[in-house]
């Protein structure tokens, strides 16, 4: 099969999706000629012209609010927030507008709208790093999307695209330059359902965008030096969360570890584990469920200090390790 | 006029400065010795370095992403900037911040920020505690063209006025934010007509002329330190590299690039001064070798310090009780 990276994944979703459905269309910083931050939407000017790529100052408020009323009225608006950091910024028209409004209206309007943003460390400090799903996860009304492999990049972004509420759709820019095998024909993947990236016996790792690479290197490591059958499952989406997929997984090995880039405190490794405990693989347990998350501190600047705030494949070992036991 | 010929040696001195750190950091960037990413000014020097002289050591500056200028402008040390890029322990932020935080607060620098419009609520701030504390301080808060459109600047800016809080906006009007012209983030020509808007006066003026930008901070410095309130200074000039790291600037053409380099900041006060017997191109050549030599030391300051260590990566999160 084909091989495409993150970015063409990504890429490819927009354009198949905006050419399908002519009320599908762009919004974001720097989404023209520029290409947008990261690569994304190269070329999307030149094809669909500036009404339907829509390159707009440095207003995330008006961004994500011009979003929410353009999909109150008829559009399909996906808008790029730069950095997932500055989504604070357009956070009212997220958290208090499009997340609540076909609630507090009785079910008379709908939102479909997609924030995609990109989240992660990659050398930039404490404002342009951050991994602020867990936030997100809490606003009831809000889904909330975060996949891994180019594969799900594409599926998910079609279904998210296609679907009637606010979706905060969640990139990695390491996941960017990843490459994974992604068919030539149609697909999309239905949000909610999580992924078994390898199958175990021994231990279940729960681990989340970026994470899963590191989640699948340290499955090999355990099988190859420690004779430790890891099962890697990736939720996906965190809003809604399979939580059944995690369960039978747990329910199998007795042993879960969960592994986030966020900060450990608050994030959503907490509420996954909690699902865990109030569910029937509560009996199946054989060891505390462990959190590997990045430390509870802002993402350092230096290189030497941002490695050791991501977690990473030792840390995941050497937890696994200690549920094994 | 009254800058004697020494500031003026000074200013020129440190426009230099700015360049010379910035062109090392281009290089440093690019061949990847710099992790991360950075904004270089080299073309805006007279900004910084006008504002900065205008206005007194205890007087405080908001700067932004694009923060080096201002930084060294304040008076902050090459070396310690330096190996704050580097993500050295010796750097100012202790390699916590890098190039987008990088802040000397002993010179009254309340910081870059990687938020665009980030710095303007606080720079209002910081004059609201100066009015509080009955200190006859102003605050002079840097910001690009872009963040103009930013609801923290229009909101700090009407704050600001309708609390007649000692602040100089200063918009560094170079253009563009990042790949946006001023014609698709506009739909006005002049940004100093924005002021009208929160009751204070505005002006745009040329940004590449140090003496400008000097004469007009410092009178509006004046008038916001007199209790007149807020005002706002519109500067034009123009950012002569890409964006930041790895920007092909395909928004822009080369023609255009080249004309405004034509209007060099630096080069022009060089002119000005040499013309007007106050330097000697000999006395240019010496500075210039002098402000190398800077960069130089600083480089190997930068290089020669060590990491933070990780022992110690949680420090500073929170204010820990004295011992
Ligand atoms: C809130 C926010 N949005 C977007 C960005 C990304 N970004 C960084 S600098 C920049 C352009 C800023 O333009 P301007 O204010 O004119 O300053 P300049 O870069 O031209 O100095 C953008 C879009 C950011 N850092 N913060
Ligand atoms: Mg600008």
């Amino acid at each position: 099969m084909r091989q495409l990276t993150g970015r063409q994944a990504v890429a490819e979703a927009l354009m198949e999706e905006m050419m399908r459905d002519e009320k599908v269309f762009l919004l974001g910083e720097d989404i023209g000629i520029y290409g947008g931050a990261f690569g994304v939407t190269a070329g999307f000017i030149e094809k669909f012209g500036p009404e339907r790529v829509r390159n707009t100052p440095i207003s995330e408020a008006a961004i994500v609010g011009a979003a929410v009323g353009a999909s109150m009225t008829g559009m399909r608006p996906v808008c790029e927030i730069m950095f997932m950091d500055f989504v604070t910024i357009a956070s009212d028209q997220l958290v208090n507008q499009a997340a609540k409004l076909r609630f507090m209206f009785g079910g008379q309007a709908k939102a479909p709208m997609v924030l995609r943003t990109p989240a992660g460390a990659a050398a930039a400090g404490g404002q342009h790093t951050q991994s602020l799903e867990a936030w997100f996860t809490h606003i009831p009304g809000l889904k909330v999307v975060m996949p891994s492999t180019p594969y799900d990049l594409k599926g998910l972004l079609k279904a998210s695209i296609r679907d009637d509420n606010p979706v905060l759709f969640v990139e990695h820019k390491l996941g960017y330059g990843e490459k994974g095998e992604v068919p030539e024909e149609d697909y999309v993947i239905p949000l909610g359902v999580a992924d078994i990236k390898r199958e175990g016996k021994d231990v279940t790792i729960i681990a989340t965008s970026h994470m899963v690479f590191k989640a699948l290197e340290a499955a090999k490591y355990l099988e190859q030096k420690e004779g430790i059958d890891a099962e890697v499952v990736d939720p996906r989406t965190l809003v809604p969360l399979d939580i059944d997929t995690i369960v039978n997984s747990v329910c199998k090995t007795g042993r879960a570890v969960i592994v986030h880039e966020a900060c450990e405190r608050g994030g959503v490794g907490g509420e996954i584990a909690a699902r865990i405990i109030d569910s029937r693989a509560f009996d199946y347990l054989d060891a505390p469920i462990k959190r590997v998350g990045g430390l509870n501190i802002p993402v350092p600047y230096c290189p030497v200090l941002e490695k050791a705030y991501i977690p990473s494949v030792e840390k995941i070992v050497k937890a696994v390790k200690e549920v094994v036991y | 006029m009254q800058l004697s010929k020494e500031t003026q040696i000074k200013m020129y001195e440190d426009m230099l400065k700015i360049r010379a750190f910035e062109e090392q950091v281009d290089e440093f960037i690019s061949r990847g010795a710099i992790t991360g990413t950075t904004h270089l000014c080299i073309g805006q020097e007279a900004v910084a370095v006008g504002a900065c002289y205008a206005i007194r050591h205890d007087d405080y500056i908001a700067s932004t992403h694009r923060g080096h200028g201002h930084c060294i402008a304040k008076g902050a040390q090459i070396d310690k900037m330096m190996a704050e890029l580097f993500g050295k322990e010796t750097g100012y932020c202790k390699g916590r911040g890098g190039s987008l935080h990088i802040v000397d607060m002993s010179t009254n620098n309340l910081g870059a920020n990687g938020i665009v419009g980030g710095g303007i609520p606080i720079a209002v701030g910081a004059a609201l505690s100066v009015k509080m504390q009955k200190q006859d301080k102003v605050v002079v808060c840097f910001f690009g063209d872009g963040a103009m459109n930013q609801g923290a600047f229009h909101e700090a800016a009407n704050l600001a006025s309708v609390w007649k809080l000692p602040v100089v906006f200063l918009c560094e009007n170079n253009q563009y934010g990042m790949s946006t012209p001023l014609n698709e983030a506009f739909n006005i020509k002049d940004l100093s007509i924005r002021a009208e808007g929160y009751g204070m006066e505005g002006i745009t003026i040329d940004g590449n002329d140090l003496l400008e930008v000097y004469q007009t901070v410092k009178d509006f410095a004046e008038k916001a330190r007199s209790g007149e309130g807020p005002n706002l200074i519109v500067a034009e000039t123009y950012r002569w590299k890409g964006h930041s790291k790895s920007d092909p600037r395909k928004y822009r053409t080369r023609e255009e690039e080249q004309e405004w380099m034509k209007k060099d900041p630096i080069a022009a006060f060089e002119k000005k001064l040499i013309k007007e017997g106050i330097l000697s191109e000999q006395k240019a050549e010496e500075i210039k070798e002098k402000v190398e030599k800077i960069i130089e030391d600083a480089v190997k300051y930068a290089q020669e310090s060590p990491y933070p260590s990780v022992e110690n990566i949680t420090d500073y999160v929170y204010v820990e009780e004295e011992a």
